[in-house]
């Protein structure tokens, strides 16, 4: 089957019922998005398909349809996502994960809400464990990539 | 600062000749006990000063930083420290993890180990932790944890820094042709004023790594620190915001086969009947493998991708052996209960306890029986190794806290020496304790004989991972005391009973070897807490339970933090004391202590009326050299209850890193919480019933409260940082939540009895 994933087409030979991220990650050596429990319960293998936050984890490769974006597609010409930035700038990660899944999922919130409330990160970030407790400074990141991104930065 | 020569005279006090210096870098040059593990593999322009330092020609400058990077942002503060006395900056250098060798043993993480309170400094004490860093370098324990990196680095790295940034001044002096008095450093540039003439570190490493090493090796003092002492960028940053493959289950290899394994559900028990044909059939699948070691028993599946490997696993149809231990939770907790009975071996005994409670009138008593459950650490990458078997050589990829361990462990079972095995150690998604152990490698170097040469992933499921751990034991606590006319307690009596988290990690690791004496981590963070009470006990009783348990971020203190301090909050409310005013008395001859919870207390604005529907707790632990007090506010709200904000104050008497201090602080609180709030490992049928994060959960963003930290410097010695904030946090919640509800949870985790918003 032919999926396209970060802009790039990829041929596989994959059996349908394997989950996209078991696709990504040992069929076209896409290893940013993680595997964390594989019952879409803690959102480390996070992607977007068509802009949307999925789990891949949970996702059969064989019922993608649209466009698959990972951690490694949403740099901008060699720039960090908007996300991405604010992530370093706030020092978020600790051991790192849970991180890619994370921004996926932010840099799927501030798509939608330009500039999020405390209870707009709840909804959108609350399927995403961390076990370091980064929380606080994933909220922290999240506002300044909204100023960021506003800024058009 | 201290010089060799400082040190030796040191040294010479405590009558343990070889041990301090033995931390050092002066001493590794004169003594040479091991040889430079780099020197095997530099690239070609390279010259390597020590262990820790390599520059090339080119003017690249490597750092190692032996320690396991779990998060606890250790590369980059043991970097921080090299880079300090080399005169470089953090954006200068390339951070390595480098090879497994004895060169890079941690003598500080069991420098603690003896039966000794960490502010009792009395000659036997000194002697005790002199003598246990001795053990250190005689077992070369190249690990991580105990809260013990920065500590054992703090020395030896900063001299390896400075020893090569003078031998490069001498190499610059002869080239100059000036004396090396007045050349300077900065930048990686080494500079003549006078004349103006510079020359690169890289100009002159070959031959200045050549010359012989400084006798006297100066630091610099605090005050000239420019990167020590303040918060740093993070050289892990960019890679983990972008999805860098630097985690073991991202190593990818030429012609690499994928698997997993089925281990049986039962510890230590052995397939009675396995019918694997099933699974053999499934595509994609190349062969299935028994396992066997000292972990356990079970199966090894090898196949074309990740995905096959799982499927298969769960096919395998097999009927496993009963277990040696109780069968169920309830089961487990009486033979708990039922180990209190013994008289067990008193860490602490202060005064006369028996005595103080044999005339204590009824009204003038306190007791209680506290419990909390098994715990898995559950970190967010499951287990998993990558190796490779060819031509007699093991290599092997993994995330773990133990390089010479994983090194040792695989030779013995590939049966091959441990000279013809390399462990590439790539950072942890997660440790907490948990890769210490070394059974994910083990079941990753047995596959590995299985597959021709190819290297082979083996990925455990997240529900494996769940179900084979090794967890933070089980406990048992019964607690007593005699309160005197002002409400204090005159006599308090201490019995914990759980199982021994040595005797259980020697079974895994080196069966040969008896577990003799205590296990002092059973009553680790109640028997030597600073509070001076006239009669005052706390024993430990090793249960005969033999489930798997092994080091969990905090250790004992994860248990005993709540057991000490739940029970002290029950004590200030028996006697009417303040809790805040009862712990200050009670330290008051410690005044490190008494700081830490005047501050906690300060910035909570302790004392001060709540509106109603709110409450607070507080708990303090010293734990790791680290004096930690936390407050923790919680509100009744109509899901339940929501923990609105944790105030914590530690003194780690140097701070490294203040940044990363106060991540650590924060992230184990979070990790204390979690447990607290909801998490158990529980058993039916000899097999953890959880499985997964929807029965396994941990703290999500939506509750996590606010935090405010205060990092102070007032003890004279530096204390650890990525544990020290757990301990407080479970009884802090546990007392917030008595003070909101009235009710005394004395089991955790909390969710048996409230909701949690």
């Amino acid at each position: 089957m032919r999926l396209t994933v970060d802009g790039q087409s990829f041929d596989i030979n994959a059996d349908p019922e394997m989950p996209l991220l078991w696709a990504l990650r040992d069929l076209m050596g896409k290893t940013g998005p993680k595997f964390g429990c594989g019952i879409a319960a803690c959102g480390a293998c996070t992607v977007h398909i068509g802009g949307q936050p999925v789990r891949s984890c949970s996702l059969p490769v064989g019922q993608v349809s649209g466009a698959v974006t990972t951690i490694e597609g949403i740099g901008i010409e060699g720039k960090l996502h908007p996300v991405q930035q604010a992530w370093l700038e706030e020092q978020v990660a600790q051991c790192g994960y849970c991180q890619a899944g994370q921004i996926m999922s932010a840099v799927a919130l501030l798509d939608e809400v330009a500039d999020p409330s405390d209870a707009d990160i709840d909804n959108a970030m609350g399927g995403n464990l961390c076990r370091c407790g980064t929380y606080p400074k994933i909220r922290a990141a999240i506002k300044k990539a909204a100023v960021l991104k506003t800024a058009g930065l | 600062m201290a010089s060799v020569g400082k040190i030796a005279r040191r040294t010479f006090l405590i009558g343990a000749a070889a041990i301090a210096g033995g931390v050092a870098v002066g001493y590794y040059y004169y003594r040479k006990p091991f040889a430079n593990p780099l020197e095997g593999d530099l690239a070609a322009g390279e010259a390597t000063f020590n262990p820790y330092v390599k520059i090339g020609a080119d003017n690249s400058i490597t750092i190692v930083a032996p320690r396991a990077e779990m998060g606890q942002g250790i590369s980059t503060t043991l970097a921080a420290m090299v880079a300090e006395e080399l005169d470089v900056g953090l954006d200068q250098i390339k951070v390595e993890h480098g090879p497994a060798s004895y060169a890079y043993y941690n003598s500080a993480i069991l420098e603690e180990g003896g039966p000794f309170a960490f502010f009792d400094e009395s000659m036997t004490a000194e002697a005790v932790r002199a003598g246990m860093g001795v053990a250190g370098k005689f077992l070369a324990l190249q690990a991580t944890g105990g809260s013990a990196s920065t500590r054992d680095g703090f020395d030896k790295m900063r001299q390896a820094g400075a020893a090569a940034r003078q031998m490069l001044i001498a190499a610059a002096a002869q080239r100059l042709g000036v004396a090396a008095g007045n050349l300077e450093t900065a930048n990686g540039r080494i500079l003549h004023k006078a004349s103006g003439k510079s020359l690169a570190y890289g100009d002159v490493a070959a031959s200045a790594a050549a010359t012989p090493p400084p006798s006297d090796i100066r630091l610099k003092d605090r005050d000239d620190w420019k990167l020590l002492g303040k918060p740093q960028k993070r050289i892990d940053m960019l890679a983990k915001v972008t999805g860098a493959p630097i985690f073991g289950i991202d190593v990818t290899l030429p012609d690499m086969l994928f698997g997993t394994v089925k281990m049986s559900p039962r510890f230590w028990a052995k397939p009675v009947k396995a019918d694997l044909s099933k699974a053999e059939k499934m595509p994609g699948v190349v062969k299935i493998v028994p396992i066997e070691t000292n972990y356990g028993h079970g199966f090894g599946v090898i196949a074309e991708n990740t995905w096959a490997a799982f499927k298969a696993a769960e096919a395998i149809e097999a009927e496993w052996a009963d277990p040696e231990y109780p069968l169920d939770s309830a089961a487990i907790s009486d033979a708990l209960k039922q180990a209190l009975g013994a008289k067990g071996s008193a860490m602490r005994d202060d005064g006369d306890v028996d005595t103080a409670f044999a005339d204590a009138p009824r009204e003038r008593v306190v007791e209680a029986d506290y419990a909390v459950p098994y715990l898995a650490h559950a970190t967010m990458e499951p287990m998993n190794a990558t190796a490779r078997l060819k031509g007699g050589v093991l290599d092997i990829w993994c995330g773990n806290q133990a390089p010479t361990l994983v090194r040792q462990l695989c030779a013995n079972l590939v049966g091959i020496e441990q000279n013809r095995v390399n462990v590439h150690t790539t950072f942890l998604g997660g440790g907490f304790g948990r890769r210490v152990e070394v059974d994910y490698a083990l079941y990753a170097a047995l596959m590995a004989k299985e597959t021709g040469g190819r290297p082979i992933k083996v990925i455990w499921t997240r529900e494996e991972d769940m179900r084979h751990d090794a967890y933070r034991p089980a406990a048992v606590g019964r607690f007593q005391a005699r309160l005197g006319d002002d409400g204090l307690p005159v006599a308090v009596d201490m019995k914990i009973s759980s199982p021994s988290m040595i005797a259980s990690t020697l079974r895994r690791l080196f069966p040969s070897i008896p577990a003799l004496g205590t296990d002092k981590s059973i009553v680790d963070g109640a028997y030597n807490q600073p509070y001076t009470i006239p009669d005052y006990r706390v024993a430990g009783i090793a249960a005969p339970v033999t489930i798997p348990v092994g080091s969990w971020r905090s250790v004992g203190s994860s248990i005993n933090g709540f057991f000490h301090e739940g029970f002290l909050d029950e004590i200030a409310v028996a006697g009417k004391t303040d809790p805040v005013v009862l712990r200050k008395t009670l330290m008051a001859a410690y005044p490190s202590a008494v700081k830490v919870v005047e501050k906690v207390a300060e910035m909570a604005k302790w004392g001060e009326a709540l509106p109603a529907g709110k409450a607070r707790g507080m708990a303090f632990t010293l734990s790791f050299g680290s004096w930690v007090g936390e407050i923790v506010q919680v509100a009744d709200m109509p899901a339940g209850i929501r923990i609105e904000k944790v105030w914590i104050a530690a003194d780690v008497g140097t701070a490294l890193d203040p940044g990363i201090v106060e991540a650590q602080l924060i992230s184990a609180a979070i990790y204390g919480l979690s447990a607290a709030m909801g998490q158990e490992i529980t058993f039916a049928d000899g097999m953890v019933e959880q499985s997964n994060f929807h029965d396994f959960d941990a703290m999500r963003i939506f509750q996590c409260p606010a935090f405010e930290v205060a990092i102070l410097e007032n003890f004279h010695k530096m204390g650890g940082v990525g544990e020290v904030g757990t301990p407080p946090a479970a009884p802090a919640l546990a007392n917030a939540v008595f003070a909101l509800t009235g009710k005394r949870i004395r089991t955790l985790p909390l969710s048996k009895e409230v909701a949690f918003a």
